[in-house]
């Protein structure tokens, strides 16, 4: 039944990814852009907690994976040109990998 | 470029109900081919280029354009929940940590070239007038 918590985690997530994208993106992309960065902090952190398999099906495969996106970060980056693109590539990969790995450490004090 | 619509909450049904398809799809992948602590990430990295590919070819299909309903659905849900940041992060992050830190920058990088090409490949399938409409019906978010 972990199938189940990745359904519940992912039903909230991709609304909320919308909601955000919604409100904030323009021609900057702000809502992607945030998305992907709480979400990787997130899974980060989520992972270093040593959870077990149906809260990191539900909050991992569920949640952080239906709240970030390549896809539209990748679409979005293509069709802004070369300066904007570039932009947004950095300022989204950059900060994602550093909180991923900021998220990641901070689970792992307890 | 900021929508002029309401939040409706048609759409987010849409989105929801696209995102838990595109993430039971995702997950189901990685039972059947899961990732191995020291290799190349495969199963994330073809969701995601896959999937790239797909959004950039969506505005194409006149059927999706012209229910407003379907950008959301498909693009914004399904394959915004079926590609990923999060686990690419996540696994550059632990391949990195294990001392695979070139497979983890050519992970990286490989992902983004392959994934732009991929788009830049599925946008010769559409318009500019297509991709527009398809933007201004949110599919892209």
């Amino acid at each position: 039944m972990t199938w189940l918590f990745v359904v519940l985690g992912a039903a909230v997530g991709a609304p909320l990814r919308y909601v955000l994208g919604h409100l904030l993106d323009d021609r900057m992309p702000s809502g992607t852009m945030l998305v992907n960065w709480v979400g990787s902090f997130l899974l980060g952190w989520f992972t270093a907690l040593g959870l077990g398999d149906h809260l990191m099906a539900l909050l991992g495969t569920g949640f952080c994976g239906a709240f970030t996106t390549y896809s539209s970060f990748a679409v979005q980056s293509y069709d802004r040109g070369r300066g904007l693109g570039t932009t947004i590539v950095l300022l989204t990969l950059g900060p994602a990998l550093f909180l991923c790995a900021s998220g990641f450490a901070l689970g792992s004090l307890a | 470029m900021r929508s002029p619509h309401p939040l409706r909450v048609s759409v987010l049904a849409a989105v929801a109900a696209g995102g838990v398809a595109g993430s039971l799809l995702r997950y189901a992948l990685t039972l059947v081919f899961p990732a191995s602590s020291s290799g190349f990430p495969w199963t994330i990295f073809v969701v995601n280029v896959v999937g790239c590919f797909a959004l950039g070819a969506l505005p194409a299909l006149a059927a999706v354009r012209e229910h407003p309903l379907l950008p959301p659905l498909l693009g914004t849900g399904v394959l915004g929940g079926f590609t990923t940041m999060s686990t690419y992060a996540e696994q550059a992050r632990a391949l990195a940590d294990n001392g695979h830190v070139v497979l983890a920058g050519t992970y990286v990088l490989g992902t983004l070239f392959a994934a732009l090409l991929a788009v830049a490949v599925a946008q010769r399938l559409t318009s500019r007038p297509e991709r527009q409409l398809f933007e201004d019906e949110e599919g892209d978010l």
